[in-house]
């Protein structure tokens, strides 16, 4: 028997199975950091196994088991971590959530994935869940990290996480079979079991739970490994929703599979200031966060001295001409490299210390299209910023760019074991081991994404270019048409105003209409920085969206935008007519974008529906009401009088007959 | 299981009640009047503050509030009566006597030192547990540094607990009014008052950061079991958040009571609306 649970453990097809393995070959690696009360902690895979064996077993004591679903709701938190692998070594499975979730989203889930325990982080998640509790009643048990707060609150179904890794300790001390009792509950694990349920953010109706096996993720995990040399010597910073399948990847599963080392921020607000302290050497982030980091120190050089600004902007170029040369080891003068060294010294060096990035080995950035001059930025900085392409239902690998075939604009070549194929319709599809088991409890929405012989629709719109690489264009389904034919894929044209750091978000509309209009969100930071330096004064964000200057900024923008598009045969009939800019902030708390900040676009077409009409019917101005949601749940109205701007529409470049690609229709 | 935090300030029923329960009185001002030359702030005003209450001071404007503050900690002298705290009864009192004694406070208008971090702000509401002295501390060596060591554990345990991580090496002059005020909450904390007088702790912010800064009022009085001794202008926060209110009006006491009597009580509403004459 107890050969059979050692040969079962030696599989390593599970997280708690790897998480044996990594006790047992590099025990006195540090496996988790955190920063408390302003001091790196960490802990040792040894110490790890210790945490989640206790705690683990005293879940078992409360009654949890193969099976059963358990919530996992906060910010990265080690012991949520450790939660996830204690839950699979009883072969319960982790639904982990959005921690930012009104009580109203989570109970829904909750009541579909039938939670009969969750872990969570500290009060507000507590009253969250008590809130919901009559919606939930399967849900039994809530264990709590932080009692802050809680000290009031009856004890008879909440606990916390010291209280129940007790009781495990307790057990574990007074029996002496109880250690190998939980081992061979991990052993009883397979491959091919349900590992988690990552319920998707979903731009369109309820979210969906999509089933990842331990297969699935092991493997995946196992490539992303390889195909980037990752081992244990990597650090990372844990700071993305846990909810999200990237965070799950990364964060988790490429962790146990490589042993390397996570750590988590001391707050949400400090992920900056702790990168740099950390310096990961593998780091993932979504354009957003990018274009965050590209924003600050650009805000930053403006109120620099003459002498930084003028060495800053002087090696910047020379980054800019070589820099990506230099990174794709193509060949470049000997001067140029000595400057270029200079330039590591004084401006580059400097600048990815402050990002964080100085000891980056890889960096990774999906789930929308980055900016081309943004990607570039980075990459002449000297830091291997790639990007992929991936889906939940993928655990996450589709396309990866392998080292050396770096392009702004496409999303690489297909990832190791995955095939992909391009539909009729120009959506693509794709089959790999990472394919998930099916939505839970929704048979017909799998049948409807999944085939028989296991391809998986995307619902993007995408075409291999001559290099073999993959270039998405849009949401297959998004992907419009003109009153006059021309071919409309909104989020191409949203993408290349967004690329702008003046604009936020944008949404085009145009599907069977005669032309294309637009709504801008303009970005605060910066056109606030630009207001301050130019002595614009403003009392709220919707005075400074409808400042004339501001308006001429964005004009300008526009006015580029269409140029570009101009200059592509497929996308020339996608020119911007006229736009207006939003009078307030697009928000997920008005389920404006989605938790994950994509744009919800058939909802805002709901809500603006008179704006959008006035964008059609040649209006130059618009009155609009709209209610707003504030982050304590409370409802009220702004109002405003919202300019609209008609635009020069450019002609088609030479011998650019608009034809419909392979790309899409 | 106890739901619903949304009505009546989360986690404020039990606690209030044990407020109620606990009758002790931490603080007793008898039959205090004070004037500056002919101008009378405070009239023959009587009240006491409970141990682990949140009481409130309001009145209109003038009506003498930050002046019995004021008397409490010490900066004042009145002319009558008496202030008893923790059963010794005194007339004078220093303000660093008070300090020493366990009465922290803020003020109305931020009086932090702008040029330091918030870290070295907050350190500074430990000068008066210090106890090496100056030389010691220059050399940094022995006690001087385990002591030192075991402060900026507590100060960082606070810096925890306002969730200021983020400013902690900011210069606070460069922070925004409502994190100045919570560091200002962070100072006084390091004291480990038993009486944490706050000088409208909340003038001047917006909704989200008055709601941050009630939650951390609350807090303090749960974790810490701090008596707190209010005054603000804002009727909905003093309502929810205090277990008795005193209103003053002219420098005269008008009313003593829970939120509920002191909102029905026709003098207050007449202080507050102006009477028809």
């Amino acid at each position: 028997m107890a050969d059979g649970v050692a040969a079962a453990i030696a599989r390593h097809d599970t997280f708690p199975k790897l998480l044996l393995r990594n006790a047992d070959m590099r025990g006195e690696r540090p496996a988790m950091r955190e920063k408390d009360l302003g001091i790196w902690q960490t802990w040792s895979w040894k110490d790890v196994l210790d945490e989640i064996r206790a705690f683990s077993i005293g879940l078992a004591g409360l009654g949890l088991k193969r099976g059963d679903k358990i919530a996992i709701i906060g910010q990265n938190r080690p012991r949520l971590y450790w939660s996830m692998c204690a839950a699979q070594a009883l072969g319960a499975v982790p639904v982990p959530l959005y921690a930012d979730s009104v009580a109203e989203e989570m109970a829904y889930v909750l009541a579909h994935a039938e939670v009969a325990a969750a872990v969570v982080e500290d009060q507000e998640q507590v009253d969250k869940l008590l809130s919901v509790a009559s919606e939930v009643p399967s849900l039994t048990t809530i264990v709590y990290d932080d009692p802050r707060g809680l000290r009031d609150y009856d004890p008879e179904h909440l606990h916390a996480f010291e209280w129940v890794r007790e009781k495990g300790r307790e057990r574990l001390a007074a029996s002496p079979e109880a250690k190998g009792e939980w081992e061979a509950l991990i052993a009883e694990g397979k491959g091919s079991d349900l590992a988690i349920l990552l319920y998707t953010s979903g731009t369109t109706g309820r979210p969906k739970g999509v089933m990842l096996s331990f297969d699935n993720l092991v493997i995946s995990a196992q490539n992303g490994n390889r195909f980037d040399h990752l081992d244990e010597s990597e650090e990372v910073v844990a700071y993305l929703p846990m909810a999200w399948v990237g965070d799950h990847i990364f964060s988790y599963a490429q962790s146990y599979c490589a042993g390397y080392c996570v750590a988590c921020p001391e707050s949400p607000e400090t992920v900056i200031q702790d990168r740099r302290e950390l310096g990961p050497t593998y780091f993932f982030a979504p354009p957003r966060v990018f274009e965050n980091l590209l924003t600050m120190i650009m805000v930053r050089m403006e109120d620099a001295g003459r002498a930084k600004y003028k060495t800053f902007h002087a090696f910047l170029g020379l980054a800019r001409r070589v820099g990506e040369k230099l990174l794709n080891g193509e060949k470049v003068s000997l001067t140029d490299r000595l400057l270029y060294r200079l330039g590591d010294f004084l401006v580059y060096g400097p600048v990815k210390n402050r990002l964080g990035f100085s000891r980056l080995k890889v960096g990774y950035t999906a789930g929308e299209a980055i900016g081309p001059e943004i990607f570039r930025f980075y990459r002449a900085l000297g830091i291997n910023l790639k990007q992929l392409y991936g889906q939940t239902e993928a655990s996450v690998y589709i396309t990866m760019q392998p080292d050396g075939e770096i392009h702004a604009d496409t999303v690489g070549t297909p990832a190791p074991d995955v095939e992909i194929k391009i539909a009729e319709s120009g959506e693509v599809l794709y089959r790999s081991p990472g394919v998930f088991l099916g939505y839970y409890r929704q048979e017909e929405a799998t049948r409807a994404t999944k085939t028989e012989d296991g391809w998986v629709h995307t619902g993007d719109a995408g075409f291999f270019d001559k290099s073999g690489h993959l270039k998405i264009i849009d949401r297959a389904k998004d992907v419009g048409k003109l009153t006059d034919g021309a071919l409309f894929p909104p989020k191409y044209v949203e993408n290349k105003l967004k690329f702008y750091p003046n604009i936020k978000e944008a949404v085009a509309f145009g599907d069977q209409r005669d032309m294309v209009a637009c709504f801008i969100n303009i970005d605060l930071t910066a056109v606030g920085s630009w207001a301050e330096r130019n002595n614009i004064s403003y009392a709220s964000y919707q005075e400074l969206s409808q400042h004339p200057q501001v308006i001429e900024a964005i004009t300008g923008h526009v006015d580029q935008v269409n140029r570009d598009l101009a200059g592509e045969p497929m996308m020339a009939g996608a020119q911007i007519h006229r736009f207006l800019i939003l009078h307030k902030e697009l928000d997920a708390d008005d389920g404006e974008l989605t938790r994950t900040q994509k744009v919800r676009r058939s909802f805002i077409a709901e809500r603006y529906g008179e704006l959008i009409e006035a964008l059609y019917d040649g209006s130059s101005e618009v009155h609009a009401r709209t209610e707003v949601t504030f982050e304590d749940g409370r409802k009220g109205m702004i109002a405003a009088d919202v300019k609209i701007i008609d635009m020069k529409v450019h002609a088609p470049a030479k011998g650019a007959e608009p034809k419909l690609a392979e790309a899409a229709e | 299981m106890r739901v619903d935090p949304q009505n009546g300030g989360p986690g404020s029923a039990p606690r209030k009640e044990a407020a109620r329960q606990n009758g002790e009185v931490l603080l007793a001002v008898d039959d205090v009047s004070l004037s500056f030359g002919g101008v009378k702030a405070i009239s023959h005003v009587s009240f006491d503050i409970r141990k682990g209450e949140i009481r409130a001071i309001i009145g209109p404007n003038g009506a003498g509030k930050t002046s019995m503050l004021n008397v409490i900690n010490g900066f004042y002298h009145p002319q009558e009566g008496t202030i008893t705290f923790k059963g010794a009864t005194r007339r004078k009192m220093r303000p660093h006597e008070a300090a020493s004694q366990g009465i922290a406070r803020t003020f109305q208008n931020v009086a932090l030192f702008k040029g330091m971090s918030t870290l070295d702000n907050i350190m500074s509401g430990r000068s008066l547990k210090m106890h090496r002295n100056f030389f010691w501390q220059l050399l940094w060596v022995g006690p001087a540094q385990r002591e030192e060591i075991a402060h900026r554990r507590r100060v960082e345990e606070i810096i925890d607990f306002l969730e200021i991580q983020h400013i902690r090496k900011t210069p606070v002059g460069k922070l925004p009014y409502g994190l100045q005020k919570r560091v200002e909450l962070g100072r006084a904390l390091a004291m480990e008052p038993e009486l944490l007088l706050l000088d409208e702790p909340m003038a001047g912010m917006n909704l989200e950061e008055k709601e941050d800064m009630s939650r951390f009022i609350l807090d303090v009085s749960d974790q810490f079991g701090t008596t707190i001794a209010l005054i603000e202008h804002d009727m909905g926060v003093v309502m929810d958040l205090s277990d008795r209110v005193v209103v003053l009006d002219y420098g005269s006491k008008i009313a003593d009571g829970t939120p509920e009597e002191v909102r029905g009580n026709q003098k207050v509403i007449d202080a507050y609306l102006g009477v028809a004459h």
